[in-house]
């Protein structure tokens, strides 16, 4: 352990800036925490050569005074993002072998502001689960562990459960994620770290592998609110590369912490207290909401009637879009063939031997509901479930500036737990997922220790393309919730 | 809704993805389940409710119709599992 891989990213980044450490300082602490913690399996592809160079380069800038607002500091990428030159797995064997020949527009705008990646992030496989089980390349694991049983591995949630393990464990100061129902805000708040999915068309989806193209958006997971503003706003920014990238000038975000959050009106949903909501969740929203009250902040109940209808319309939507989005994998242009006699032989076998359980149900689900005969009765119906689900928060957001809920409705589990049942792990995204369907920005912060020792996480959701609110609130939360406890042994 | 094995193997043939004889029973419950999961959409009433297909409602930005790059094919068939004299090889399509 070094001290510089206990710095959180703007203090190094303000050390970087008087000179007191180098990018090949910090890019070597970190190396050193990757290299300790590989038991974690966080990473897919580590790449200390390639960052020791960028290091380098860095520093050079620096001495040149072209240094960008994240020169020097040493991140991860979710091995979901097309990265030039290093295999891109999306933690499938159906990619086996693939070596993108481009950049995904925001790990390349991370680049362009100077941040040296240590290498590719585990994840579920093609982001989809909520353990990071699914990953071909095994789970990730949560640096932390239980108090009543340190021994338990847990997981580190999912999908972005290598981004949350790596930024929990020190070895990045903040990671990519992408968060479709609820992927990088579930493990954030499972690894007691912070993690933001922006407005939808915040940032560009070019060069990320695509799941659900209405839903997936990019964000960052570090272990402050300040952090994650730092790196979303290098991370933003319009794009005609993606149809759907909204062309608005990017905000200042670190700007908007500003701290004063008097007269505020904070929503807090009544839908959100379903019956058997554990008591240690319900606690820590309860100390969030009078946080916020202490601060100035006024709680308001609020009413999201379709909440309980968020979770089957994703179920439809998001494996539609993907049973869609994947067709593209045919053993024919990249990754893995298995021979067949005809075309379609090849592609059923290769796609049966590279696609791992979860997404091979997914597919299916999403082929059915989309084919001849069923399309109505699933696939639009849940498009119309989706708009009220949307009118929901429109309605709510007249109201109030921003709704406080709790993230997930349990704290980490372990790696055996929660097997037998697809729907029930799903219920792990019960209160992400509405904002998915919604496109609104959702935060997750650390704001307390379950009894036994386990991070929870509070989630803040705000009006589209108002992150500026949601970082001001997390950041008064931040300061009252004084949670700066790292995992045992880091 | 509950699917069967026949049903199964309809879609897998659709989403081309190839599957054992033992594969299809279980898949057959988890998917039923599913089915009857999200069954409870019925309940609400979605009368004159228009499709939200995307959460973007700008419509879709417009550019100029012009070659903006080519002449990569080496890239391109550079993570071809086969290809040969700058095409990607399949089996035999036609007898």
């Amino acid at each position: 352990m070094s001290e510089l891989t206990h710095l959180t990213l703007a203090e190094a980044r303000d050390r970087l800036v008087k000179g007191e450490t180098s990018a090949v300082e910090l890019t070597r602490a970190h190396i050193a925490q990757v290299e300790a913690k590989r038991h974690l399996n966080a990473f897919i592809t580590e790449t200390p050569e390639r960052a020791l160079a960028e290091a380098e380069a860095s520093d050079a800038r620096r001495r040149q005074g072209t240094a960008g607002a994240m020169d020097g500091l040493p991140i991860g990428v979710k091995d979901l993002f097309c990265t030039e030159g290093v295999r891109t797995t999306a933690a499938s064997k159906i990619l086996d072998g693939f070596v993108p020949p481009y950049e995904s527009t925001v790990s390349g705008n991370l680049k362009k502001a100077g941040a040296i990646s240590l290498g590719k992030l585990n994840l579920d496989e093609f982001a989809m689960g909520s353990s990071n089980k699914t990953s071909a390349f095994g789970p990730a694991i949560n640096p932390w562990t239980r108090r009543s049983d340190p021994a338990a591995k847990l997981v580190p949630g999912g999908s972005s459960g290598g981004s949350a393990a790596a930024v929990a464990a020190r070895m990045v100061l903040g990671a990519t994620g992408t968060d479709t129902g609820g992927s990088i805000r579930q493990p954030a708040a499972f690894c007691g770290i912070t993690g933001i999915k922006p407005t939808y068309g915040r940032c560009s989806r070019y060069g990320i592998v695509a799941f659900a193209s209405s839903l997936d958006q990019a964000g960052p997971m570090a272990r402050t609110v300040r952090d994650c503003a730092i790196m979303l706003g290098a991370m933003a920014g319009f794009d005609p590369k993606d149809s759907t990238s909204v062309n608005l000038k990017v905000p200042d975000f670190e700007a908007a912490l500003t701290g004063d959050i008097r007269g505020l009106k904070v929503g807090i949903p009544r839908e959100y207290r379903p019956d058997g909501l554990s008591a240690e969740i319900s606690d820590v929203w309860e100390k969030g909401i009078a946080w916020l009250k202490d601060a100035g902040a006024e709680p308001v109940e609020i009413n999201l009637p379709h909440t309980k209808y968020a979770l089957p319309t994703y179920y439809i939507v998001a494996p539609a879009e993907a049973s869609s989005n994947l067709a593209r994998y045919d053993g024919l242009r990249f990754g893995q063939r298995v021979p067949g006699k005809s075309l379609d032989e090849m592609y059923a076998k290769s796609r049966a031997a590279g696609f791992g359980p979860e997404v091979r149900r997914r597919i299916l689900i999403g082929t059915y509901v989309l084919s001849a005969g069923y399309y109505d009765a699933y696939y639009a119906k849940a498009q119309k479930v989706r708009r009220l689900i949307a009118e929901d928060f429109r309605k709510a957001f007249e109201t109030v500036d921003v709704i406080l809920t709790p993230t997930a409705p349990s704290p980490a589990f372990g790696l055996n737990e929660n097997t037998d049942d697809p729907v029930t792990m799903w219920l792990n995204d019960v209160f992400t997922i509405p904002t998915s369907l919604a496109g609104l920005p959702g935060l997750s912060l650390p704001a307390g220790l379950s009894s036994d020792g386990l991070p929870l996480g509070l989630q803040l959701i705000g009006r589209p393309f108002d992150e500026e609110t949601v970082f001001k609130v997390a950041g008064v939360m931040e300061s009252a919730a004084g949670f700066d406890l790292s995992p045992e042994g880091v | 809704m509950s699917l069967d094995i026949s049903a199964v193997r309809a879609i897998a043939t659709l989403a081309r993805i190839e599957l054992g004889e033992e594969e299809l029973a279980p898949l057959a419950g988890e998917l039923s389940n599913i089915l009857n999961f999200v069954e409870q959409l019925s309940e609400v009433n979605t009368d004159g409710i228009e499709p939200m297909s995307s959460v973007a409602d700008l419509g879709l930005p417009m550019r100029a119709d012009l070659v903006t790059d080519g002449d990569i094919a080496e890239q391109i068939l550079a993570n071809a599992p086969e290809a040969a004299e700058g095409f990607f090889t399949v089996p035999k399509v036609v007898e």
